[in-house]
């Protein structure tokens, strides 16, 4: 293959990983953004969301793209259940205090790690793909379900936009991003607001799981990449605009593809993460906004 | 002038003392395992100068455990030094480390940190996979038996190995008592309650963190390098991330900011997960639920109770 | 007055933002006076002293103390070379005992045998000794204002700030205040955020007078008092 050609397929393929961390990293920056709460459990609820996919792709006694849906629509949901409860279980009794609630979703990790351990099993699962094609381009053909990804994702994500800019919902997740105690004062339910947003995030990355299941196979560890991913995204992005996550996500996305077929992927994830130490260390107000005076 | 009886000190001295009476009276498992708790003990108490005393939250310990595993192996294994010197260069190493992190991460306070902290862990774990070639990656290093011995003692026997980590563990827990107590203990803690009124007493807050956290890397060098002495195997998992939480674990189980506490906390750990194993395989479940339950119900721990409603006077 | 300068600042400025909270302002201290600072609410009193104690970074000017150049050292080694600063709000080691909070500030000083001793000494000038061993939270709010004051004293400055040290103390405990800074010179200059009028023209050898970041007039109580300008900014408005 030519080189046009062979940067062309890196990358549509760079295209899905942004795709998909995107909405991972749009989950877990809109916790920390409104509700100030690290989530070191959100590689966990996506992890969730790809193992409960298998489950309701396996069981559901119709066609695989009819149970496909169904997971699309069922994991989320009940992903952001076990969110909401782990936020109103747990967070909420810590006052979201910043060190304990990183303890704390540690503690969280383990638990949906091991729950998952012990239902789904130590083997990595495939679930099949709702529909099968490949778009021929000139050089090379293309899954025509990896580009559904992308277009998918788009859609939530751009749903995501809509629900924050132009909905009321939005508007009181604004406002209590900005004075939670202000908000409170306007009357706004500021534990129902954090519930639906913790809950919220994690339903995101859900989706992103349940959308990559059938390219990556379910397995109980598969958490860990995506929530350092997301941490690079939403550090490197900056906080506060969904924006510069999304732009974080497209670069790191693409830039994952290029650099993994160049360096050893371990390599690969070396340089990143001292890449996100350092932009912590050296331009912290990119994740934690101006210092206060 | 009276004598006054040093009861903190006496205090222990006697767990001292009652730990190298369990080296005659302790069943041969429970002894095995008590010599672990010790060794893992020291690297808690590392963890707790930073955390406890200096209320530095790092999620990255791991780093200079493995600082002090890989230290130790290493010298044996490729440098063909011998175990004791090999011990000091895993200590040594577990400092330097951490002084290094320090410097850079030390810019930073509070949630950043511990992302810091995490992420150069994390490196140094991949790092550590990457360079298999030297260290084996996941399969890790064996330290022959024939090379694991100090002069005369030979720590591949059960025997000399529980004394060893004893001796270990009684220096640690002596130099901890004696550091707290110390006016630089007496810092460190003035950094944990309220940084900006130390600075206005004219200490620099980075550089006594800094010194914190190099003694606490010392410690977890010293931890790891005796780990790898003694228990003769050592491998990635031992600098993933779960041995970063652990010590944060065994800390706010047994008590922050109390000496003893670390101990406490590895010892009550240990023999949950093992009393947990017999019912499930579920060791992670124990941890999780363990730091859930920790943070929610007893932010202050075992021994952090014990001198709130007792001992005020414990260190 | 001949007395030796101990601090002189100039052209001193910060700005928030449109504020100018201290704005290019000129500013002496002799050796050995008790020198209080003055000023509406708002006038930049707190955030000019954070520029001599360096807690807040001057964006222009600068500062010599005791015939050094020190606009770029930081807070810690400002104390070092002897400016103590005492919080408006009382910022003591409140799970610390008391003799813990006064011992963090004799030990900076590097007197480690003496530190008992001399830490008992600071406590027994603000009449605290009989609360050594007490956490210092407990304390009612004037002991923590003395406390506060005796972190200062031990660690033996040359210039102490004190920013509105006799806020809400009892009129008994004002009077002890009093004495103990009265005391306090000619050993070691005094500066003086204070609000008391009544305690401002009994202790001060010099006022100096902030309004809107810039410095309205210093002098005597007297020529303060029948300042004209100062009269209609402050004290009769």
């Amino acid at each position: 293959m030519d080189f046009g050609p062979f940067l062309l397929l890196a990358l549509i393929e760079g295209l899905v990983t942004s795709a998909v961390l995107a909405l991972t990293a749009v989950g877990l920056s809109l916790t920390f953004g409104i509700m100030r709460v690290v989530n070191v459990a959100h590689g966990e609820f996506f992890m969730l969301g790809a193992v409960s996919a298998w489950f309701v792709t396996s069981w559901l006694p119709v066609p695989p793209a009819l149970a496909f849906a169904a997971a699309l629509l069922l994991c989320p949901l009940f992903v952001g259940v076990v969110a909401v409860l782990a936020d109103m279980l747990i967070l909420k009794r810590l006052n979201y205090q910043p060190e304990a609630t990183i303890v704390a979703t540690i503690g969280v990790l383990y638990i949906l790690q091991q729950a998952a351990l012990t239902v789904f099993g130590p083997d990595a699962r495939p679930v099949a793909a709702p529909f099968n094609f490949r778009i021929q381009f000139p050089w090379f053909g293309y899954s025509g379900y990896k580009l559904a990804v992308i277009v998918a994702a788009a859609a939530v994500l751009a749903g995501v936009w809509l629900l924050l800019t132009r909905t009321k919902i939005g508007l009181v997740m604004r406002a209590t991003q900005i004075d939670r105690d202000t908000a409170r004062a306007f009357g706004i339910n500021v534990d129902r607001v954090y519930a639906g947003v913790f809950g919220l995030g994690a339903a995101l990355a859900a989706i992103a799981a349940v959308l990559i299941v059938p390219i990556q196979q379910a397995h109980y560890l598969m958490g860990a990449d995506p929530l350092l991913l997301s941490f690079i995204v939403v550090i490197i992005g900056g906080l506060g605009s969904l924006r510069g996550t999304l732009v974080a996500a497209l670069l790191i996305g693409l830039s994952d593809g290029v650099i993994s077929t160049f360096f050893a992927p371990t390599l690969a994830k070396i340089i990143a993460t001292l890449l996100v130490a350092l932009v912590l260390v050296f331009r912290p107000q990119g994740l934690f906004g101006k210092p206060a005076l | 002038m009276t004598v006054r009886i040093d009861t903190a000190l006496a205090l222990h001295l006697g767990l001292i003392a009652l730990l190298l009476a369990l080296h005659f009276a302790a069943p041969d498992y429970h002894h095995a395992n008590l010599a672990k708790i010790m060794v893992l003990a020291v690297y808690a108490m590392g963890y707790n100068i930073a955390y406890g005393y200096t209320g530095l939250l790092s999620l990255g310990h791991a780093l200079f455990f493995a600082a002090g595993l890989y230290g130790a192996a290493m010298a044996i294994t490729v440098g063909g030094v011998p175990a004791g010197p090999a011990l000091i260069a895993g200590m040594a190493a577990g400092g330097i480390v951490a002084a290094a992190v320090g410097l850079l991460a030390l810019r930073t306070t509070g949630v950043a940190f511990m992302i810091v902290t995490l992420m150069f862990a994390q490196a140094g774990y991949l790092t550590i996979l990457y360079l298999g070639q030297w260290t084996r990656g996941d399969e890790g290093i064996v330290i022959a038996q024939g090379l694991r011995h100090i002069g005369a003692l030979d720590l591949t026997d059960e025997g000399p190995r529980y004394l060893a980590a004893l001796a270990l563990f009684t220096a640690g827990l002596l130099v901890n008592l004696w550091l707290v107590r110390s006016p630089f203990g007496r810092v460190m803690v003035a950094m944990r309650e309220n940084e900006d009124r130390a600075r206005m007493l004219g200490y620099n807050p980075f550089q006594v963190k800094l010194v914190a956290l190099a003694i606490s890397g010392l410690y977890a060098g010293a931890a790891g390098a005796a780990y790898a002495v003694m228990f003769g195997y050592v491998g990635a998992s031992l600098a993933s991330v779960q041995y970063s939480i652990l010590p944060l674990l065994w800390v706010l189980l047994g008590g922050a900011g109390t000496v003893a506490g670390p101990f406490l906390g590895v010892l009550v750990m240990f023999y949950l997960i093992y009393y947990a194993g017999t019912l499930t395989s579920a060791t992670l479940l124990v941890v999780g639920v363990a730091l859930v339950a920790l943070v929610l119900f007893a932010p202050k721990g075992i021994l952090g109770a014990v001198r709130e409603r007792l001992l005020k006077w414990l260190p | 007055m001949a007395a030796l300068s101990l601090l002189e600042a100039r052209g001193l400025t910060r700005h928030f933002g449109g504020l100018k909270a201290v704005d290019g302002v000129d500013f002496d201290l002799a050796q050995g006076e008790i020198h209080a600072l003055i000023g509406p609410n708002g006038a930049g009193k707190t955030t000019f002293v954070g520029l001599l104690s360096g807690r807040i970074p001057a964006q222009a000017g600068r500062i010599r103390f005791a015939g050094r150049d020190i606009t770029r050292l930081p807070a810690h080694q400002r104390v070092r070379c002897g400016i103590a600063y005492t919080f408006q709000i009382t910022q003591v080691f409140s799970r610390l005992t008391v003799f813990d909070n006064v011992a963090l500030a004799v030990q900076g000083r590097g007197v480690a045998k003496r530190l008992a001793r001399e830490t008992r000494a600071a406590l027994m000038r603000v009449g605290m000794h009989d609360h050594a061993d007490q956490v210092a939270g407990t304390l009612s709010y004037g002991h923590q204002r003395l406390l506060e004051i005796a972190m200062g004293l031990a660690l033996h400055p040359k210039l102490l700030i004190l920013d509105e040290p006799t806020q809400g103390l009892a009129n008994a405990e004002i009077d002890a205040f009093k004495r103990l800074v009265e005391g306090l010179a000619p050993d070691a200059t005094v500066l003086l955020i204070e609000h008391n009028m009544g305690v401002v023209m009994d202790l001060a050898h010099r006022i100096t007078v902030l309004n809107f970041g810039q410095v309205l007039a210093t002098g005597t109580p007297g020529e303060i008092r029948a300042n004209r300008a100062v009269q209609a900014a402050y004290l009769g408005g």
